[in-house]
């Protein structure tokens, strides 16, 4: 049985992991200040962009995410300290290993959005929709199941 | 004197003056081609069992995890790639230092009894190399010869070094010990191929590898680095723990995730596609992390030293941003 998004030209289906401390509010800043971008961006809250265990971008991916986005404080502005310095360098590895398993460059991206920059974040989701919908297709762990 | 000869008087050697308990090396099989690892605790059982062969191939690293010097010296018998991956679980602190003597052994380079067996070459009863690299074989059915390149053993074709990062005592000292040894054109070259495709066929090649897995567990119970008591496969709740074919997911990104799991910290011993029964190009996982961390983060050799540090346990505020490093890992 194939749960992939077959509608990804029009709705692609984005899972963005928002750090709690700055893309969150960054998102939130957005909806109040009536900015618009895409519905089909999923938001799941995390407490730090280095959180994100690299199981749950893989999960994303085989439930059917066109893409992922990994948004966090920016370098030098962690509520922890250093954990978008770690979160950078795994995510470095991570997505050039699906680009090599596969899993298209364009369907991953990180990005530094601080709780100040609702339209950054809007901005950012939106490029990041056209650039996944450009793509055309369903990823291939997707169709996997 | 031949080098199993040398191994076998140094071992019994430092045996009879009480430097060690035990050995730790390679017994001999059924058949030439399959020795197997073991703990030597007499010198009647090393004269007896105690073999060293073309096809010594596995890592004995990995059986002195948890390792501690009250239980007594054991002598290990050490290849050099063996010697890295010992040095890396000595930084992770998997054993302790004073209870194991290395004893730095030249690797033979070690054949694969399955390419051999896929050539049609039986019954091997003796192996040596002869000059320009040809193997020539002893068998039941008279001698064979093959080139090297068709029956040696991945691990050894895509050799990094002969020196050692750690040792006791090198029973022979390296060729070119004192010069920088080249870099091996083939190391990389199998993540380069895959590199210039395009990820719809780089797709195709792994579901057509990964697709054989049957989630045997060998390649990570094989690798010396991935030695943690507790592991997340075995967590039920994890839900990588489930069984090949049952969900797609499990079998594909398994391998995903025990490549990342040690990512920083493979030396690159190649044992995880030694160890895979269906003969799965496990190490163009890791060497793909490897050649990324090299492009991105600056040359690193895991295990080369014992501090324990990897690219991924430190950060450079300067780092590179994740979309520059893609393209610069892949080399686009």
């Amino acid at each position: 049985m194939s749960i992939a998004n077959e509608d990804v030209k029009t709705k692609p289906l984005i899972v963005a992991f928002c750090c709690n401390w700055c893309s969150y509010a960054g998102a939130d800043l957005a909806g109040t200040s009536r900015l618009t971008y895409p519905a089909d961006v999923k938001i799941i809250r995390v407490p730090c962009s280095c959180r994100v265990n690299p199981m749950f971008i893989l999960r994303a991916f085989q439930r059917g995410a066109d893409g992922v986005i990994i948004a966090g404080c920016h370098p030098g502005d962690c509520h922890y300290t250093s954990g978008n310095y770690f979160a950078r360098r795994r995510m470095s590895l991570l997505f050039s290993m699906l680009d090599y398993l596969g899993i298209e460059r364009q369907r991953t991206r990180v990005e530094w959005i601080s709780a100040a920059e609702g339209s950054k974040f809007a901005k950012t989701m939106s490029e990041f929709a056209e650039q996944v919908a450009a793509l055309g297709k369903p990823n291939h762990l997707g169709e996997l199941r | 004197m031949s080098i199993q000869d040398k191994i076998l008087a140094r071992a019994k050697e430092l045996m009879a003056d009480g430097t060690v308990t035990s050995v730790l090396g390679w017994k001999k099989g059924e058949t030439y081609t399959d020795p197997s690892p073991a703990f030597f605790t007499s010198v009647e059982e090393l004269e007896r069992d105690f073999i060293f062969n073309h096809f010594c191939g596995q890592n004995l690293s990995r059986l002195l995890n948890g390792r501690k010097a009250e239980d007594g010296k054991v002598l290990m018998l050490c290849k050099p790639c063996d010697a890295f991956s010992l040095n890396q679980m000595l930084g992770q602190h998997r054993l302790e230092r004073d209870s194991v003597y290395v004893l730095g052994i030249p690797s033979p380079t070690i054949l694969d009894a399955d390419k051999l067996r896929a050539a049609g070459i039986k019954g091997i009863r003796g192996s040596r190399f002869a000059r320009g690299g040809e193997v020539v074989l002893d068998t039941l059915y008279g001698e064979k010869r093959i080139a090297g390149k068709d029956a040696v053993l991945e691990k050894c074709l895509s050799c990094k070094t002969h020196k050692f990062p750690v040792s006791d005592e090198i029973l022979v000292k390296p060729k070119g010990e004192e010069h920088d040894e080249p870099e091996n054109p083939y190391r990389f070259a199998g993540v380069e191929e895959l590199e210039t495709m395009t990820p719809d066929e780089r797709f195709a090649f792994w579901q057509s590898h990964l697709k054989r897995c049957i989630r045997c567990n060998a390649c990570r119970n094989a690798c010396p680095v991935c030695a943690c008591v507790k592991c997340v496969f075995d967590n039920p709740g994890s839900e990588v723990a489930g069984k090949s074919n049952i969900d797609a997911f499990d079998d594909k990104l398994f391998h995903v995730i025990r490549a990342f799991h040690v990512a920083g910290r493979c030396t690159d011993c190649g044992e995880c596609s030694r160890a895979c029964p269906e003969g799965i190009p496990l190490h163009l996982l890791n060497r793909k992390f490897i050649k990324d961390i090299n492009r991105i983060y600056g040359p690193f050799q895991a295990g080369a030293s014992d501090d324990g540090v990897s690219p991924l346990t430190e950060y450079n505020t300067e780092d590179m941003e994740p979309g520059e490093a893609i393209l610069k890992g892949s080399g686009s």
